[in-house]
């Protein structure tokens, strides 16, 4: 039983409208990519949809109030809001730097939750920020 | 003081700008910054999807901006926030005001406009309704909730479907906030198709294609919002009036380049893009003064804006060491059919050394069409593409060669296709 499926290629700002072609639960064919990778998302997304979470945690001691997030590898798409609501109940330490890992195997998915923004050590008052400092 | 190369902004033109002077030898580069640190906006973008071009990988804003910054500080560039530039003048005098250092004026060998752009506000949108508290740009959003950890609101509408809209209303959702819908004023989106995908079809945010606000509701703070379909010609349709009750508007509504310092320069600027005209160089119509990045006209791919922007760095590095004269010669690159604008809008031929990339955006969605360049009658580049829109901006390169012997006015048109 044959079943098509639209989707929109996210790979690359083109965007193409992609159609894959579903046999027993099993993409068989894809057409509408203009390139390799186009193929490669259509199955991925049929599959296994896996998204990248980006937010911010809060970091207590810190210059800023807040500093962001994301989770390596990207997280299976089910598992979105739940990765987020862990991330606003998580505060770290500063200073932070890049790459730092602030939650390990975040809500069981096997993806840990780095900074990529630095954060140094609280000195002052942060100009131009309205929100206080934890 | 005196300086060869001053940079006005250090965000990811900028800092892209400074990087490829000073690998064209420049050396005594200054880059003036007003906020406290450098990176620009990229700083509040804390999502992914920059760096595919530049990098090869996906990176979130803050890490392209760190990227950047990295490189600045290995070639020791001077990079110095908290200053605002108050004025340029046409001779390249740059006068500039820190807590630290005063009022200042630097005599600069030539200068790059990289002052990036602002958001279209409330009062240029004709929304009706009283002024309550709830109503934000979605930039203004982002800073808030990226940056500071505020949240601006739990009921969400967001006006205008402009990239940082889509963002924000992701973020929102992502928040815990719960997002009614995205109305767009036009029959497609402003967007970037992938953020369409991501940000709202994920979440299942409604996208209300040709709809606009026609009332905030609410004195004190935002209670609704009423949202009406639009006719062909933008005029809300009577009887299609819905109101959604928030606490919350985000407007996404455009983007205007930031150039009262180079109206102050004297720096002419085209009515199409909000930004200065510049020739192949990225040079303005005054001598010595460059500009880049979202200054010079809005872009959605931050990779784009460092590689223009690395064009303008050399070019800006070449004339102050006085390599570049003037040949005299110069052929304008004219929008043709279904193309809004193009960048640069001039080329002087016999100074090319390598291709010139052409930056334009068409003036509205058409699927499979050739993007043609022609000269004194005859084709020098045609390219096929499946979907174009007005949200994602196109590019040809042309090598040196092809506009050799070109003398005519150089045309960027969209052929064929059908409404997309």
């Amino acid at each position: 039983m044959a079943e098509t499926i639209e989707l929109t290629c996210i790979r690359c700002p083109i965007g193409c409208q992609l159609s894959a072609v579903l046999e027993d639960g099993t993409v068989v064919r894809v057409s509408g990519n203009t390139c390799s990778r186009g193929e490669a998302y259509a199955r991925a997304e049929v599959a296994d949809p896996r998204r990248t979470v980006t937010g911010t945690v809060a970091v207590r001691g810190g210059a800023w109030p807040v500093t962001s997030v994301k989770t390596v590898p990207d997280v299976p798409k089910d598992a979105v809001l739940d990765v987020a609501r862990a991330l606003s109940e998580t505060v770290v330490d500063a200073p932070l730097a890049i790459g730092d890992v602030v939650v390990a195997n975040v809500c069981g998915t096997g993806a840990d939750v780095v900074v990529t923004k630095p954060v140094d050590v609280q000195t002052g008052t942060v100009p131009f920020c309205t929100s206080t400092c934890k | 003081m005196r300086r060869d190369l001053v940079i006005i902004g250090g965000g990811p033109a900028g800092l892209a700008a400074a990087v490829a002077a000073y690998g064209a030898g420049a050396r005594d580069i200054l880059v003036l910054e007003r906020d406290v640190e450098l990176g620009g906006i990229l700083n509040q973008c804390v999502h992914n999807g920059f760096g595919l071009h530049a990098f090869k990988e996906e990176l979130t804003g803050p890490e392209y901006a760190a990227r950047y910054v990295e490189m600045a500080r290995e070639r020791g560039i001077e990079c110095r926030c908290g200053t605002t530039v108050l004025d340029v003048s046409s001779e390249r005098t740059v006068t500039c005001l820190s807590p630290e250092r005063g009022l200042e004026t630097v005599e600069a060998g030539a200068v790059v406009l990289a002052m990036g752009c602002r958001e279209r506000p409330r009062g240029a949108l004709n929304i009706p309704g009283y002024r309550p508290a709830g109503v934000f740009s979605a930039g203004t959003a982002q800073r808030l909730v990226n940056r500071e950890g505020l949240m601006p609101g739990r009921r969400v509408v967001v006006l205008g479907s402009g990239d940082i809209g889509l963002i924000m209303a992701r973020r929102m959702a992502l928040e815990g906030a719960e997002v009614l819908c995205v109305a767009e004023l036009m029959p497609y989106s402003g967007g970037l198709k992938r953020n369409i995908v991501q940000c709202l079809d994920d979440f299942g945010i409604p996208l209300l294609l040709s709809h606009t606000a026609t009332r905030v509701l609410g004195r004190e703070r935002v209670e609704g919002v009423e949202i009406a379909q639009v006719d062909g010609h933008g005029a809300p349709i009577p009887g299609t009036e819905r109101v959604y009750e928030c606490d919350t508007l985000l407007l996404s509504c455009g983007l205007l380049p930031e150039n009262e310092l180079s109206r102050q320069a004297g720096v002419g600027l085209s009515s199409v893009t909000g930004g200065p005209v510049v020739d192949e160089r990225l040079m303005t119509d005054v001598p010595g003064v460059f500009a880049c990045g979202n200054v010079l006209h809005v872009h959605d791919l931050v990779d784009h804006v460092s590689e223009e922007a690395a064009h303008a760095g050399r070019a800006a590095a070449a004339y102050v060491a006085g390599g570049e004269g003037e040949t005299g010669r110069r052929v304008a690159i004219e929008a043709g059919s279904h193309v809004r604008y193009t960048v640069p809008s001039s080329v002087d031929p016999a100074r090319l050394d390598g291709p010139l990339t052409v930056r334009f955006r068409v003036t509205e969605p058409l699927r499979d069409v050739a993007l043609v360049v022609s000269a004194d009658g005859r084709e020098l580049v045609r390219r096929k593409r499946r979907v174009v829109a007005p949200g994602e901006m196109e590019q040809a390169v042309l090598g040196p060669a092809v506009l050799a012997d070109v003398t005519g006015p150089v045309t960027v048109s969209v052929e064929g296709g059908d409404r997309g």
